[in-house]
């Protein structure tokens, strides 16, 4: 103290004005801040330019003109002026019966009588088995929207039979119907269903481990070097590549656990047994795959609760249980379910793992228990873009837009969710 | 700076003694913080802890329900005999310790749930089988928080002043009926009506209570206390009882230097 005080002197203090030897850079630091505040924009900017040019990529080929060659042309069907699609039932019927063979017939009947089916699904059968259209070829929406006289030119000159018509790639049917390999009837049904599946499981394995987990290192755990290793394995877990965990999954649920993930040991025999490469063994892979970031996340949430919460819960004679089950919980359940949200949404679309766990390219029926075989939407749509028919491609513009509206769909919920927790807390 | 450590023998009749420390160190890691305490706490009495900062007096006043068990390094050795029993004997259980021995925190933290809520939770949890809705009337009630929240008990507690979340805090401790509260600072984020109003409250709920409080102000602990304890760091940076005895005279006629120069200001 001593020592301070006789260095700077209270007179020299004086004699060095201080206030001359501020340079006046006011300017400097405006113009500066300025270019920040312009590259933060220019960042924005760029992230949104990116997603809108995906969107329309995507939207640009679910969409657009499409020329078919049918063998039948529909319009030589119609009877006395009355349009195909305007006929009754039997009409359609007779005219089913007069272009199928006979075996054809019988076989069709068999699947389900014509008199019990609807007028609609009449009709389809009529197109599939009698009109047989086939796509000649397609245009994108932007084309089909800007350039419409050239593509009905070009579509005259070179496929003078077609039937040019503007045609949505997704629609309801697309959701229904299940895979095909004639690209008009072809649908996800069976992948959605395969991700579902799959996804709920993931999330019925990985929540409560990956909370309890995160639970158990955050309160009860104490700090030793044991706990550092274990949080910085589950840190660098988080960051391995999805494909090694397809791998471990292989190994593990498809290969080792084969007795039980291909039920056999649940005494379930299928003929198409997918032999371990089920939707078991997908759903446990996936799980292992998120179990990282979801302890993560529900730690970070855990820790973000105010010790004062646990100091009063604690004070009131609570115990250990009783005070993370009524206070740190509730209070860190929005967190949690925000990190959780993101780790699902992971798990939808990750591709790599199913594919090394063996995950169906080509099915057509749908799953229907833990041990069935199984596709899902990114490798449907992998599948689609990877196929040389241009109209496949097609489809997997819609195939990915539904996944999105999926994703959006389980965000949302998982979002509401949260916020009926939020307001339940506060 | 050598500072003695006075053994203090003001109370000794024991049926009035409601707790007491009997060399009583506390560490954190290795560090000694508080060092060889001795104090016994009379019954039904307000005895305030002052001294200046660092020098344990919260540490102190947490080992006297083992709150400082929730800081992971924290240790004590020595005695807290409470009801007759050291609370730090190993088939002592913390939780029943508690139960018996509230606490109100410096900053108000009532639970983020309703009014009703925050007192009813903790009698809930430890077996109260009577009527709730009576006991959360009479907690308020005795908080002096009673007229103020009837109309609303089912808004959130954060939705009260800082003065009142601190009344619904110490409700929130009466309602599980202790036998001693403790009290951290508890008017020091308050403004001074506030402050006032928390001091009423003490007075009357010194009848039911025992109050242990911990503060900064002297003029509040010579104000609402009827004893007073000053801690001080000793040369080892260890927190030392140094004066322990009623409050006009320690205030008026200190025995020991140091006493005398902090309630002076001359010091702290």
């Amino acid at each position: 103290m001593s020592r301070i005080i006789n260095q700077y002197s209270p007179s020299q203090i004086r004699s060095n004005n201080k206030q001359e030897q501020f340079d006046s850079n006011l300017p400097v630091r405006h113009r500066r801040a300025k270019t920040w505040h312009l590259i933060f924009q220019i960042s924005t900017v760029i992230g949104i330019v990116v997603l809108m040019a995906l969107l329309y990529n995507i939207i640009n080929q679910a969409f657009g003109f499409v020329a078919f060659e049918s063998k039948v042309n529909p319009d030589s069907l119609a009877m006395d002026g009355i349009s195909l699609e305007n006929l009754s039932k039997e009409d359609l019927i007779r005219i089913i019966q007069d272009k199928v063979t006979a075996s054809r017939f019988r076989t069709l009947e068999k699947e389900k009588p014509f008199l019990a089916r609807s007028h609609e699904e009449v009709y389809s059968v009529v197109i599939q088995e009698v009109v047989k259209p086939k796509v000649a070829d397609s245009w994108s929406l932007f084309d089909s929207l800007f350039h419409r006289k050239t593509i009905l030119v070009e579509s005259a000159e070179k496929y003078p039979q077609a039937r040019l018509e503007f045609h949505s790639w997704i629609g309801w049917d697309t959701v229904t119907t299940p895979q095909s390999s004639n690209p008009l009837n072809a649908g996800v049904r069976t992948a959605i269903l395969g991700s579902l599946w799959t996804i709920a499981i993931t999330i019925l394995v990985a929540f409560p481990i990956g909370v309890g987990a995160a639970i158990y290192l955050e309160e009860y755990a104490t700090q030793s070097w044991i706990s550092r290793i274990i949080q910085t394995n589950i840190n660098n877990l988080a960051g391995v590549p999805s494909i090694i965990y397809g791998m471990l999954g292989l190994a593990i649920f498809v290969r080792a656990f084969n007795l039980f993930t291909s039920g056999a040991a649940f005494g379930y025999t299928d003929p198409a047994n997918a032999n371990g490469r089920t939707i078991l063994s997908a759903g446990l892979t996936l799980a292992l795959l998120i179990l990282p970031l979801l302890i993560i996340n529900s730690q970070e949430a855990i820790r973000a609760v105010p010790s004062s919460l646990r100091q009063a819960s604690f004070s009131l004679g609570a115990t250990k249980w009783q005070t993370v089950w009524y206070h740190v919980l509730p209070n860190a359940i929005p967190g949690i379910l925000t990190g959780s949200i993101l780790a699902i949404s992971r798990a939808i679309g990750e591709t790599a793992p199913l594919v090394v766990i063996g995950a169906s390219t080509f099915i057509t029926f749908d799953p229907d228990s833990l041990f069935s075989k199984f596709t899902s939407l990114p490798i449907q749509i992998y599948q689609w873009t990877s196929r040389p028919q241009a109209e496949f491609r097609n489809l997997a513009a819609a195939a990915i837009i539904i996944l999105l509206i999926l994703l959006l769909g389980l965000n949302a919920s998982a979002i509401l969710l949260r916020n009926r927790f939020n307001q339940r807390v506060s | 700076m050598k500072v003695k450590s006075s053994q203090s023998s003001t109370v000794s009749t024991d049926s009035k003694v409601a707790i007491e420390a009997r060399h009583l160190n506390i560490y954190y890691h290795d560090f000694m913080a508080v060092k060889d305490v001795n104090i016994s706490i009379e019954r039904q009495k307000i005895t305030a802890i002052i001294g200046p900062s660092g020098c344990g007096k919260s540490t102190v006043l947490r080992s006297f329900n083992r709150m400082n068990e929730l800081v992971p390094t924290a240790r004590a050795n020595g005695e807290v005999i409470f009801r007759g029993q050291n609370i730090y004997e190993p088939e002592i259980d913390p939780v029943e310790v508690r139960r018996r021995i509230g606490m109100v925190f410096q900053k108000p933290n009532p639970f983020p749930k309703s009014i009703y809520e925050n007192i009813a939770w903790g009698a809930r949890i430890n077996g109260f089988k009577g009527d709730m809705d009576e006991l959360v009337e009479e907690s308020l009630f005795q908080a002096a928080l009673w007229d103020e929240v009837k109309d609303k008990l089912h808004q959130s507690g954060l939705s009260l002043s800082g003065g009142q979340q601190q009344r619904l805090c110490i409700a929130r401790a009466i309602a599980i009926r202790p036998e001693i509260i403790l009290m951290d600072e508890p008017a020091s984020s308050l403004d001074p009506i506030a402050t006032l109003k928390i001091e009423e409250l003490m007075h009357d709920l010194v009848v039911n209570y025992t109050i242990i409080i911990v503060t900064h102000n002297m003029q509040q602990a010579a104000r609402v206390s009827d004893f007073t304890a000053f801690f001080m760091i000793n040369e080892e940076r260890a927190g030392i009882l140094v004066e322990y005895g009623p409050t006009n005279q320690l205030f008026t006629n200190p025995r020991n230097k140091h006493t005398e120069d902090y309630i002076t200001g001359r010091f702290g």
